[in-house]
């Protein structure tokens, strides 16, 4: 038998592959937002692959106004303990302590998010600096790219959260997409231009023209509220989706949840989607975009 | 069996893509599987990575564990990497009280046995059976063989938190199993070794 115990001290923890590993382990799945234990089993019950420990879901963020932060400590360690399945938490965009906070106590994967208040307004956090792994938001590809520059080992759409409205992941679905398209078309000088015009490191804009998809695995998150929805999000590139409010601000989370799931697998079977959006009782209520001043929008947040 | 045989990667949630990505280099015909039907296609199956208890659960709802229990008892090749090592351990350590596995393999397996995501890590790994240069392993929240049965054969191991040395590798005929994931590091030895197997030539 083959054995090296006798070389123990190789062992690397927190390496760009440990890290993005753990972002495609994600993939094919859905992600709840939870923000208790009772909850979380819920979500655990109807198949997510992770749960995301928060205190309130963004539509209350929304309701309540305030500063939104990091949940408190023993909020997150009761989730934990409560599922088996990986837990990951929010951390405002730049603060860089909260996030040490929520490496100390475990958690799997941390969300830099534009959902809470940020805490930076000129630099997002060094994520090369964790052991954890890092997802962040983006709008475009340039977000997208600067946030892997940074150490990201996973990027989401930011979607516009909490309003249960899925118009703004769309658009940020479809405007990565195609920038990833357009970088497979342009030469060695073009991609030094575009490489400039994305402020974005020219190695990683080259990489992507050469891939055709990102370095990480790219998700959806923001205002996905229906089956259909999550399986919209699949068939325009997600490899995952994020459900916010969407789960537990509707009539029956555990019946939504479990069909959510299901359309998420089954994205490009109409049939499957068909049933398990059946009788599902009430969606979430959702905002019109139209009806959101620019200070209410939080995919503007990050830079 | 056929010169080009058909290898499924189970599609139920995980790094399916990684899958199929090392197996489109190895001369096979890589399909994803989904369901029953799909099942019934396919000469060898690969079990990925990603989310154990997830996995199981969709295999349950979606009437996949029975066909896939069947094929296995069959003696259909399988390979698993991580969750897909704990799909197909007999038995489990450290699971959900409802998690049920295809089993296969006679050994019991404790899941997440090397920690949270902050404990996962890499580290190179002599693996019988591939060549001499170590392998490169990724680990995941990774699970390791707690024992093993007289029929199976241990291929590597690494040591634990406890510097005890843990099962991280093992074959059991035409059933192997890896805690770590040779489909993120582009090293395609250990898929190359389970393609022989499926082709009966190793």
């Amino acid at each position: 038998m083959a054995t090296n115990a006798s070389n123990p001290t190789d062992n690397a923890v927190g390496t760009q592959r440990v890290k993005r590993g753990m972002a495609e382990q994600l993939k094919n799945g859905v992600i709840m937002d939870v923000v208790n234990a009772e909850q979380a089993k819920i979500a655990e019950d109807a198949g997510a692959v992770a749960v995301m420990a928060l205190e309130r879901v963004p539509a209350d963020i929304r309701k309540d106004g305030g500063v939104a932060r990091m949940s408190d400590p023993d909020m997150i360690d009761g989730i934990v303990e409560a599922v088996s399945i990986p837990v990951m938490a929010k951390v405002r965009i730049g603060h860089f302590v909260e996030a040490q906070v929520l490496e100390s106590l475990g958690v799997d994967f941390i969300d830099e998010s534009e959902v809470l208040t940020p805490a930076d307004e000129a630099y997002h956090i060094d994520k090369w600096a964790f052991t954890v792994p890092f997802v962040c938001g983006a709008t475009n590809i340039g977000e997208a790219l600067r946030r892997i520059a940074e150490g990201a080992a996973m990027i989401r759409s930011k979607g516009e959260a909490g309003t249960g409205n899925v118009v703004e992941a769309t658009r940020h679905m479809r405007s990565i997409r195609s920038e990833i398209k357009r970088l497979g078309t342009l030469d060695e000088p073009e991609l030094f231009g575009a490489a400039k015009e994305l402020r974005a490191p020219y190695e990683i804009v080259k990489e992507v023209a050469a891939l055709g998809k990102l370095p990480v695995p790219l998700f959806s998150a923001g205002g996905v509220a229906t089956p259909a929805d999550a399986a919209l999000m699949r068939q325009l590139g997600a490899e995952s989706v994020f459900v916010g409010s969407g789960i537990f601000k509707s009539g029956d989370p555990a019946r939504r949840a479990d069909a959510i799931v299901q359309a998420t697998l089954h994205y490009e079977d109409p049939a499957v989607i068909a049933r398990v959006s059946r009788g599902l009782g009430e969606a979430m209520v959702g905002i019109n975009l139209d009806d959101l001043a620019d200070s209410e929008r939080y995919a503007g947040r990050g830079w | 069996m056929t010169a080009r045989p058909t290898i499924g990667v189970l599609a139920l949630q995980g790094d399916v893509a990684e899958h199929l990505h090392v197996l489109d280099r190895l001369d096979v015909h890589a399909v994803k599987v989904l369901g029953p039907d799909h099942l019934d296609t396919v000469d060898a199956l690969v079990l990925p990575g990603g989310e154990s208890t997830t996995m199981s659960k969709l295999a349950l709802r979606y009437g996949l564990m029975e066909p896939l229990r069947k094929r296995v008892a069959a003696g259909m090749p399988a390979y698993g990497t991580c969750a897909g090592m704990i799909m197909l351990a007999d038995h489990l350590l450290g699971g959900t009280a409802d998690q049920e596995t295809v089993g296969g393999i006679d050994m019991t397996v404790r899941r997440n046995a090397f920690g949270r995501q902050t404990e996962s890590f890499e580290a190179a790994v002599d693996i019988e059976g591939v060549g001499a240069e170590p392998f490169d392993a990724v680990f995941i929240r990774a699970p390791w063989v707690e024992s093993v049965g007289p029929e199976v054969r241990v291929l590597g191991s690494v040591p634990g938190p406890d510097e005890a040395g843990r099962i991280v590798a093992v074959r059991q005929g035409g059933l192997m199993a890896t805690s770590f994931h040779p489909e993120l590091t582009g090293d395609a030895r250990i898929h190359r070794l389970f393609v022989d197997i499926v082709k009966g030539q190793a």
